[in-house]
């Protein structure tokens, strides 16, 4: 488990959705765009609305293809919930998967236990580097949870021109 | 939809809106296929219409690459936009991609 590194005071909950999801790759663009159009009122720049949808992606299709081991089977669910305290969006991706025994070695950058479907192993590493918090718990045979932050409009220059 | 087109050696591919997980395993098998047809010898991706990517399209160039390196054949990204970019050098690929600052069109890739 990584990423607490400053404890933050919760803001209280303003906003909250969740969905339970087919494991199947189809829903990999759906899940990204919910949580897009979730944090919309927030007017986000591109960056961030482009940041949030590349993790949410990378959570969502390690839970098909890794998690549930990419049978495609639409009885296995992934659980997405997107919270929103304020301007900080909380974004948690859970599956009933296989789980992981080692959490730390899966999230070195690079670590792939799939080469033969061309994964990179860079999925960890593009939701540590595009949002502000990860933190992840896995069990094996059990599943896997991954539970993003990030602040949305950090960017305060951005429409204070007028 | 992406697609594919021979010019010389060179095999372009205009890469979809969209690369994730889902459309990829289409790309790389049609890829593959040209590859080891031996007509082309080297790989242009074409990013030009490309608005959202995750590392599966890292996975893709990287597997590609693996091919054509063994012949020592190139790979090309081009008319990446800043976000594509960022994940591209993030994930290290400027050490065995070229990736074109200018827009280029498919065909004037020089070698
Ligand atoms: N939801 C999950 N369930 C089980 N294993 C997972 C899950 N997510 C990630 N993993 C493991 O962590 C590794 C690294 O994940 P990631 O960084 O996304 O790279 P990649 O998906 O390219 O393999 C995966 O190869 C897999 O072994
Ligand atoms: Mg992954």
């Amino acid at each position: 488990m990584i990423g607490i590194v400053e404890k933050r005071e919760l803001g209280e909950v303003t906003n909250e959705v969740r969905l339970e999801i087919a494991a199947v790759s189809d829903n990999e663009s759906f899940a990204r765009m919910a949580v897009a159009a979730f944090i919309t009122p927030l007017n986000p720049t591109l960056e961030e609305l482009s940041d949030v949808k590349t993790a949410v992606s990378e959570a969502v299709t390690n839970a098909v293809i890794h998690g549930y081991e990419n049978r495609g089977d639409r009885s296995d669910k992934i659980l997405l919930t997107c919270i929103l305290r304020g301007d900080v969006l909380e974004v948690e991706i859970s599956d009933r998967g296989v789980g992981m025994e080692d959490v730390d070695a899966a999230m070195t950058p690079l670590y792939t236990t799939r080469p033969d479907m061309d994964r990179s192993g860079m999925g960890f590493a593009f939701m540590e580097a595009f949002m502000d918090d990860l933190e992840v718990r896995s069990e094996p045979g059990c599943g896997t949870s991954v539970k993003m932050c990030k602040k949305i409009g950090v960017n305060p220059w951005i429409g204070s021109e007028d | 939809m992406e697609d594919f087109k021979v010019i010389n050696d060179y095999l372009m591919i205009r890469l979809p809106e969209e690369i994730d997980h889902h459309g990829s395993a289409a790309i790389s098998s049609k890829a593959d296929r040209y590859i080891l047809s031996g007509r082309v010898e080297n790989v242009v991706f074409d990013f030009e219409r490309t608005t959202f990517m995750d590392s599966s399209g890292i996975g893709i160039i990287l597997g590609r690459y693996r091919k054509v390196a063994c012949f020592g054949g190139k790979v090309y990204a081009v008319n990446a936009d800043s976000r594509i970019r960022r994940i591209l050098l993030m994930s290290g690929l400027e050490r065995i991609v070229e990736i074109m600052d200018t827009k280029k069109k498919c065909g004037e890739v020089e070698q």
